[in-house]
């Protein structure tokens, strides 16, 4: 199937371009995932905190914008919300193709599917916990600071690896707009070119992406976790 | 010097109103332990939840020094539940702290730091006998560990009232007993008042000065331990005091009387009473229940007999029962 030239050719290409395109998937999902976080943290806690008052008195309509400004950015396929938010993205960046551009719709879509994680992983936590600080005079600020996101750092950790890995799934597919990384590598080389080999090792190098995060998230969560027996 | 005045509380559900607490009226003196008992649903944890305004009460005050907690600003009440600290039955320590950490938590809250608050939460962890716990999670506590530092953390603050919602109700009776001695010490020691609320009488009984008696919302009685012991007037502290013998066990012979006698404080280890009722008067009776103990020489519980005879040797079977000390006799329909 592959003469030799071929090979030598795909094998040149990898050589000379993976580095590259690894470094760039990895500095654009981290980057995004960070923008995303610090978006989506502060959306997930407003919403358990003003659930019916219990923390944050936050009015009903706020509370239930939020609620549908997260479905509805939930809902618009990646591909058709990078497109979308070309505007923003030149408003931002300058311009709206290569691989800094790329974080803009990277971000927009992330920061809804973070503020959900972290609406779970802030509900898990036990509303006694929360009855208790504030029977001890905690401010809610307070609950919020010292309880509820100490108390579920772990379930944070395991959250925001599902987020990074999701991420980094989404940072391939922002090759079409001429976003940077193993991605736009396996497009333009594997598909446009038919250099199979080329795209077979950037899918390659994608999976052992997510399974570092993975296992790094992992291991920090349960690392994180005081309430699993160990030392 | 707490005091609960007119105290109603009713929460709106799909079903309607529900009334938890009716027109509850209350006075705890300072250095008291004060017990509220009650079944499940009785809204006794409604009544606690009231106290310290975790629950904002649909009617009435809670006065504490004759300030009215309903009064307060939002300011006011977070300095004034330092003063009011709770304990709970699943004890609520954060997961995530180790045991000195949850003790410094309160301190923390309260804006205090470094070594002074680090040195107060140490004498704590010593205070309920976890000194060498410091760098320990929760999850590797016992039960009883784990209530002993939510006691510590309780006291961070220095309070004047400590609440026990149930504190007791998720531990064995051998860790519940060493649990209860501690809040007794410290109640002795520090002068604090405590307020526990239980569905066991035998936490009541072991600790508590004084008990109110909630059923359905409302305080059915009140008053001193021994006194409801003795002689509960109100259907449920009946219940609750003679758990099995309120609606009778036993098929009744013809002629078949139960009588109720209830130790408090006697002498009776040393006084054969049912021997000798059948010696000097001739009547002999079964011992239907009992659930008695003794402290020291003394006799406390109470003991369902039955006797077959007719009415006037029921009575002369009373009198003469009746003549010994601080033994309460009573026919039981």
């Amino acid at each position: 199937m592959f003469d030799s030239e071929t090979f030598q050719n795909a094998w040149e290409i990898i050589k000379t371009e993976i580095p590259l395109a690894i470094w760039e998937t990895f500095y654009v999902t981290v980057l995004s995932t960070f923008f995303a976080i610090i978006i989506g943290l502060p959306l997930g806690i407003l919403i358990v905190a003003g659930d019916k008052g219990r923390i944050l008195k936050i009015s009903k309509p706020v509370l239930r914008v939020i609620d549908v400004i997260i479905n509805l950015l939930r809902s618009v396929p990646f591909l058709i919300l990078m497109i979308v938010v070309f505007p923003l993205t030149r408003l931002i960046v300058g311009t709206v193709v290569g691989t800094a551009a790329s974080v803009v719709p990277l971000v927009i879509a992330a920061f809804p599917f973070v503020a959900r994680l972290v609406e779970s992983s802030l509900r898990e936590i036990d509303p006694n916990i929360i009855e208790t600080a504030q029977s001890m005079g905690a401010t809610p600020f307070q609950i919020i600071i010292k309880v509820m996101i100490p108390e579920s750092v772990p379930s944070l950790i395991s959250n925001a690896t599902i987020a990074i890995t999701t991420v980094l799934g989404y940072s391939a597919m922002s090759g079409i707009i001429g976003g940077g990384g193993l991605g736009k590598l396996a497009i333009n080389y594997g598909y446009y070119r038919y250099q199979y080999l080329v795209m077979f090792f950037a899918v390659l190098f994608l999976i052992l992406l997510v399974q570092l995060f993975q296992s790094l998230g992992t291991f920090l969560a349960k690392k994180s976790d005081k309430r699993l027996k160990q030392n | 010097m707490i005091e609960i005045k007119n105290l109603s509380k009713s929460f709106v559900t799909a079903d309607g109103t529900v009334d938890a607490l009716k027109n509850i009226t209350l006075s705890i003196i300072d250095g008291e332990i004060y017990g509220i008992i009650g079944m499940s649903g009785a809204g006794k944890s409604t009544l606690v939840r009231c106290i310290n305004m975790l629950e904002k009460p649909t009617q009435g005050n809670i006065l504490i020094d004759g300030k009215d907690m309903g009064g307060l600003s939002t300011k006011e009440l977070r300095a004034q539940r330092r003063n009011i600290t709770m304990i709970f039955q699943g004890f609520n320590l954060l997961m995530q702290r180790n045991c000195l950490k949850n003790v410094l938590f309160p301190l923390e809250l309260a804006g205090g730091k470094g070594e002074k608050a680090k040195q107060k939460a140490r004498e704590l962890l010593k205070v309920v006998g976890l000194a060498d716990k410091e760098k320990t999670y929760p999850a590797q506590l016992s039960g009883g560990q784990k209530q002993r530092v939510a006691i510590a953390r309780a006291l961070a603050t220095n309070p004047r009232v400590l609440l026990c919602d149930e504190a007791t109700s998720a531990l064995d009776p051998q860790t519940t007993h060493s649990i209860l001695s501690l809040i007794k010490d410290i109640n002795k020691k520090l002068g604090i008042t405590v307020i526990i609320i239980t569905h066991q009488m035998s936490v009541v009984e072991e600790i508590c000065d004084k008990v109110a008696i909630l059923d359905n919302g409302e305080v059915v009685e009140s008053g001193k331990v021994s006194d409801i012991f003795s002689s509960p007037k109100s259907k449920a502290a009946k219940n609750l005091v003679f758990p099995e013998s309120e609606q009778s066990i036993l098929p009744r012979e013809e002629n078949e009387h139960h009588i109720r006698v209830v130790f408090n404080g006697a002498v009776a280890t040393k006084t054969p009473f049912i021997a000798s009722l059948a010696k000097d008067k001739g009547i002999v009776a079964s011992i239907l229940g009992a659930s008695t103990k003794s402290i020291g020489d003394k006799a406390y519980g109470n003991m369902l007999l039955g006797i077959t005879a007719d009415e006037t040797r029921i009575k002369e079977a009373i009198d003469y029962l009746s003549k010994f000390d601080d033994i309460f006799v009573e026919e039981v329909e």
